[in-house]
């Protein structure tokens, strides 16, 4: 466990590699009327100085919970942080004060969110959001903070950054309010950011450009950045690791590029082979048969059992580990595990 | 977490907010940016402009009623009731009343009271309903349902019946104590109107993500909930003005509100309805002055609703 870490001298980043974010063993469950609902059970990823993790999953998979169970901002209750511990830099942020945690929040780890408009505050302008955390976090005068403000506009490269510091976010286009957010996040320069779908909202082509820019400043700062996404192309280009979540459990996690060419785990098949492709043309494209389980009524055994084409009775008695995977001859292929009991077949056969 | 809220404060455009607007809102200069462009597009609103100018006029009417005239009607020599009920002319514009006093000066000064009920009726109202609505919108839970059920007791009284009811059992009232007893029974409407107004704004998307950029309780609430949430506030506010002018009048129309020697117009209307067949202009005048204030606060009010509304831009 590290607790002092050493900065670059250089910049005052840290150094690439360096440990930020652990989760460990994370459980988080909603009590409902209905219910208990385990949105998350048993999570475990982790996150270093200038790496990507992808957390890719459906709607309902736990991975925005996981997220914002990080963030420390869940609705508590109903939500419930039944068990685990979520280390940064080697610190419990579960066991801190809240007061603690709000100096991390924003400073340390910052948040994209999916839906730009409405996570601007509508009755302020952009300049006085973006300078508000000058303002709160580093005790800036109002001039200081509309100048930060307008510097942060443009390294996200939002055009006559001067002249719109003082217009409201629903005179911004989509992408420009994307870039306005992302500009927020990045103010206080953290460690670590989460993007909750950054660019589920956006068209396609602002989508290519605004995981360009959150790619470059995320190497310019070295930080370790966490992609929520459902979108498996976005994930190609920039992740370095992916962590494929189902049911609120970890099935696979693995290098990005071996992920693609070889999935060790039946439903990170069945995502891949339901992308469309080009030199499939004409033919019908593949689906995952069925719904993802209600989380009040999880399946027995492994939670993808029904949905799954190759599952046996062990699948639908025993909860799968995540497994350590191995080649054919048996050498351990780091970062990758699969919560499969039957990856081997998966993965070689 | 106070001291960055003043420095929001100090925007300087915040001087010119006009006098009445500042009186009934609590603290809104804190949203400088919002509230120095509400003002620059008021300022074009022709609707606001004759508001403004009419809501002006009665207030320095109401703090310096001798500018406009020199009788005083609290000078016992000034009435001769050999002008009883003498029509409109030009030395009178008014008239007499049935006592021979000028109505003119009766009205101007008249005016005092009027204005003091509703402004200082509007503010208590405002500020005591705002905060608990806030309050209850963001604690929500058993603060909620405690605040919400005491709420409803005293939105079940009718806001004339129970004033009448509590300004005979006080007896002699005067315009604080008319004042006072609305705001007993005006609070609620604008409780509930805060209270929902923050509950559709505190699970919005920024509320969310000013917490994950670390704001802390006070700031969220104050900043992003409040100035979101206040704007239906305001309009009501500003429209039920008119309404406690209104009621302050229907009180002592019916001899339990202000009571004279004290002049108002609620007053003077009552004293001149039983003679409305043979002496009309006793009671046009305060009549026409009331529906005109209670007009030129309604007229504001939704000026500054529109103003108000970034998305109506």
């Amino acid at each position: 466990m590290t607790t002092v870490i050493e900065k670059n001298q250089k910049n005052g980043r840290l150094e690439v590699g360096t440990p930020l974010l652990e989760v460990k063993d994370l459980h988080v469950e909603f009590h409902t009327r209905d219910g208990v609902a385990k949105a998350v059970n048993g999570v475990n990823y982790s996150v270093a100085a200038g790496e990507t993790l992808a957390v890719l999953g459906e709607s309902g998979s736990g991975k925005s919970v996981t997220a914002q169970t990080i963030m420390g901002i869940l609705d508590m209750p109903p939500g419930k942080i039944s068990q685990g511990q979520i280390l940064f830099r080697g610190q419990d942020m579960l066991a801190m004060s809240e007061e603690d945690r709000r100096q991390i929040r924003g400073q340390k780890i910052a948040m994209i969110f999916q839906d730009a408009l409405s996570s601007l505050n509508p009755v302020m302008t952009v300049g006085a959001q973006l300078g508000e955390m000058f303002r709160v976090h580093r005790g800036s005068s109002k001039k200081e903070a509309r100048e930060k403000a307008i510097e942060l506009m443009e390294r996200v490269r939002i055009p006559a950054a001067r002249q719109r510091v003082g217009d409201y976010p629903h005179q911004f286009s989509g992408g420009m309010r994307q870039r306005i957010m992302i500009a927020m996040a990045l103010s206080m320069e953290p460690d670590l950011i989460i993007a909750d779908e950054p660019t589920t909202a956006l068209d396609v082509t602002v989508q290519a450009q605004v995981m360009d820019l959150l790619a470059e400043l995320q190497a310019e700062y070295n930080m370790g950045l966490i992609l929520i996404t459902h979108d498996l192309g976005v994930v190609a280009d920039v992740a370095d690791k992916i962590a494929v979540m189902y049911a609120g459990r970890i099935v696979e996690t693995a290098p990005v590029h071996e992920l693609y060419a070889n999935p060790a785990h039946p439903y990170t098949k069945g995502l891949l082979r339901s992308i469309p492709r080009l030199d499939q043309k004409g033919q019908e494209l593949y689906a995952i048969k069925g719904l993802p389980p209600n989380l009040l009524k999880v399946p027995a055994g492994c939670a993808f059992n029904p949905r799954c084409d190759v599952a046996t009775d062990l699948c639908r008695t025993e909860i799968p580990k995540l497994h350590q995977v191995s080649d054919k001859d048996g050498k351990e292929l780091t970062g990758r595990r699969s919560a499969c009991h039957l990856w081997k077949e998966t993965l070689h056969g | 977490m106070s001291d960055t809220i003043t420095k929001g404060a100090e925007a300087p455009s915040g001087d010119n907010t006009p006098k009445v607007s500042t009186e009934k809102k609590q603290k809104p200069e804190r949203v400088a940016s919002l509230w120095s462009d509400a003002l620059r597009d008021l300022r074009r609103n022709p609707i606001f402009i004759i508001g403004a100018a009419l809501v002006s006029f009665l207030i320095i009417l109401a703090v310096v009623p001798g500018w406009f005239t020199d009788g005083s009607p609290f000078d016992n020599n000034a009435c001769d009731l050999a002008d009883s009920l003498k029509r409109p002319s030009a030395e009178h514009w008014f008239g007499f009343d049935v006592q021979g006093c000028d109505i003119y000066t009766r009205t101007v000064w008249g005016a005092r009271n009027s204005i003091i009920v509703g402004v200082l009726t509007t503010s208590m109202v405002t500020l005591v309903g705002a905060l608990l609505g806030l309050l209850a919108g963001w604690k929500g839970g058993i603060v909620d349902s405690i605040l919400s059920r005491f709420t409803e007791i005293f939105f079940s009284i009718p806001l004339l019946l129970g004033g009448m009811l509590i300004m005979s059992m006080l007896g002699k009232g005067n315009a604080w104590t008319v004042s006072v007893v609305m705001t007993v029974l005006g609070w609620p409407q604008i409780f509930r109107i805060m209270r929902a107004s923050v509950l559709a704004n505190k699970n919005n998307d920024y509320v969310m993500a000013a917490r994950a950029l670390g704001a802390g309780a006070g700031r969220i609430t104050f900043r992003h909930i409040l100035p979101n949430a206040i704007a239906p506030v305001i309009v009501v506010s500003a429209i039920s003005l008119g309404v406690y002018i209104g009621a302050e009048a229907a009180l002592s129309y019916l001899g339990i509100g202000v009571q004279p020697p004290e002049i108002s117009w609620g007053l003077m209307i009552s004293d001149a309805s039983v003679r409305f067949l043979d002496a009309p202009h006793v009671l046009l005048f305060p009549s026409a002055v009331l529906s005109v204030t209670v007009l030129a606060f309604i007229m504001l009010g939704d000026a500054v609703r529109d103003a108000l509304d970034p998305k109506l831009r």
